[in-house]
């Protein structure tokens, strides 16, 4: 599965990613729903304490326009996150 | 035991229900409470269940499908956030503890006007009496999809329209029609619905819901965790959240969500005929024994798979128990949680005896419902 960690107590890689934030938990597992339908790579986190937002859960996907992209394509309007910020996690 | 008492729940169930139950205990963690794969299993259950739901009532918006315990909480949730002080409510004779309780104690305590639109002998509502009580500035109507006494279906379309014009909002309780009878928001022009998961739907009990129409107003009932806006000193503006306050019933839910595919796939129009031919069955079989009553048959209203009866003048609690302990037969005796609908029917002393098929009924069992009721009241001559 995309993002998982390297094994038992392995530290895991840092880097850029992309990371849509939501106002409900609701958006976000809608969110996580037609992402996993269309592919788009990504997981659900916990929310980033950088980013304010209701909801405590967030979609981290690459930091990339191609994800990007498929990631709006895929919400195709239907949610609408709250922001898409760029951090390094 | 031939289960004949399916307005009050579902025994028999689909086995996904179960199997959704059990894996959910098994490996289910708090939805809406983390981020872990657990967690997330979680609360993807609850959003299928949400999904499956809104399908099925012809819903857009599945995160105003709001998961209660029962309709009892569901209803309790409309009525205390939506009616105010010095309010007008109208309500029907055929509505259930659920809503006359509620209604009783805002009538006594918060100074609100409740009117019942009457229940004639027949069983029969009448558009005039909505029309003469549904006056402007009425708050809201609150109406039964269906009566848990009789089975009649009430024209909650009609009344809402009239409501709607008349500047009402409208709470229609569902629970005895949810996943026997096509239940559609907008069909109904409810603009709240209160159903249970236990019933028709074949859902675990402990399982009901509330769907909330955009733009409708309701004060939470219960006050708490969320999982989401934390630092709010209130609950969050946000459905389902505002309505949702505790850790929900993951596992309950997910068989919930369970048995609505079920429904969905089987086909409610298919569920309502296979119910409608057992009614039928039962009906025309006992309405000519001596000495039985039937109640609501001529209020020239359709019915859910619901028949209330009387042998004679016998206890309904004397009749049901001798189904229950001499045929194996469960029924339904006493009022039913229907007072004003018995006090109308006139079996407000006696009761009356509840038979409700459901989906897992067969023939063979109405026919020996209808044997053993034969005998019972060839006896009472």
């Amino acid at each position: 599965m995309e993002g998982k960690g390297g094994g038992a107590g392995a530290p895991r890689g840092r880097g850029r990613r992309l990371v849509a934030s939501f106002n409900s938990t609701f958006d976000a597992l809608a969110a996580e729903r037609l992402c996993r339908a269309a592919g788009v790579p990504g997981r659900i986190i916990p929310l980033p304490t950088q980013i304010n937002a209701d909801c405590g859960l967030a979609w981290s996907m690459p930091a990339d326009s191609a994800a990007r992209q498929a990631f709006l394509a895929a919400l195709d309007g239907s949610v609408t996150p709250a922001a898409l910020t760029e951090l390094v996690l | 035991m031939i289960y004949l008492n399916n307005a009050a729940t579902t025994v028999r169930k689909p086995p996904c229900v179960a199997q959704a139950v059990a894996a959910a205990l098994a490996g289910a963690g708090s939805s809406s409470r983390g981020a872990a794969e657990d967690d997330l299993a979680a609360a993807r259950l609850v959003m299928e269940a949400r999904f499956a739901l809104a399908e099925l009532f012809g819903f857009n918006r599945p995160e105003r499908v709001v998961f209660t315990a029962n309709a009892t909480l569901a209803l309790n949730t409309a009525i205390f956030g939506t009616v105010r002080p010095g309010d007008r409510v109208v309500a029907t004779a055929y509505e259930h503890n659920s809503v006359l309780r509620p209604l009783s104690l805002l009538a006594a305590e918060r100074g609100v006007r409740v009117d019942y639109v009457p229940v004639a002998p027949s069983g029969s509502v009448a558009m005039e009496d909505f029309d003469r009580l549904v006056a402007p500035g009425t708050h809201l109507v609150v109406i039964s999809h269906a009566s848990n006494l009789t089975g009649s279906v009430l024209p909650v379309a009609q009344v809402a329209a009239l409501a709607h014009a008349r500047g009402a909002l409208v709470l229609v309780d569902a629970a005895q029609t949810a996943g026997a009878w096509p239940v559609g928001m907008a069909e109904l022009g409810a603009d709240l619905l209160a159903f249970t998961g236990h019933k028709a739907l074949m859902g675990p009990q402990g399982t009901g819901g509330l769907l909330v129409a955009p733009g409708v107003e309701v004060r939470p009932l219960l006050h708490g965790g969320t999982g989401v806006q934390s630092a709010l000193p209130h609950q969050p503006a946000g459905y389902p959240e505002h309505l949702e306050a505790g850790t929900l019933n993951t596992p309950g839910i997910a068989g919930l969500g369970a048995a609505a595919r079920f429904v969905a796939e089987a086909g409610v129009e298919r569920i309502r005929a296979h119910d409608a031919a057992l009614r039928r069955r039962f009906a025309a079989a006992v309405r000519d024994l001596p000495g039985v009553m039937l109640y609501g048959e001529g209020d020239g209203m359709d019915h859910v798979a619901t028949v209330a009866l009387n042998v004679g003048d016998l206890d309904s609690a004397r009749v049901a128990d001798e189904l229950a302990h001499t045929y194996g037969i469960a029924t339904r005796a006493g009022l039913h949680c229907a007072p004003r609908a018995h006090g109308a029917l006139g079996t407000r002393g006696q009761g009356a005896v509840r038979f409700s098929f459901g989906y897992y009924t067969t023939e063979a069992e109405v026919d020996a419902a209808v044997a053993a009721l034969a005998e019972i009241a060839r006896g009472a001559q």
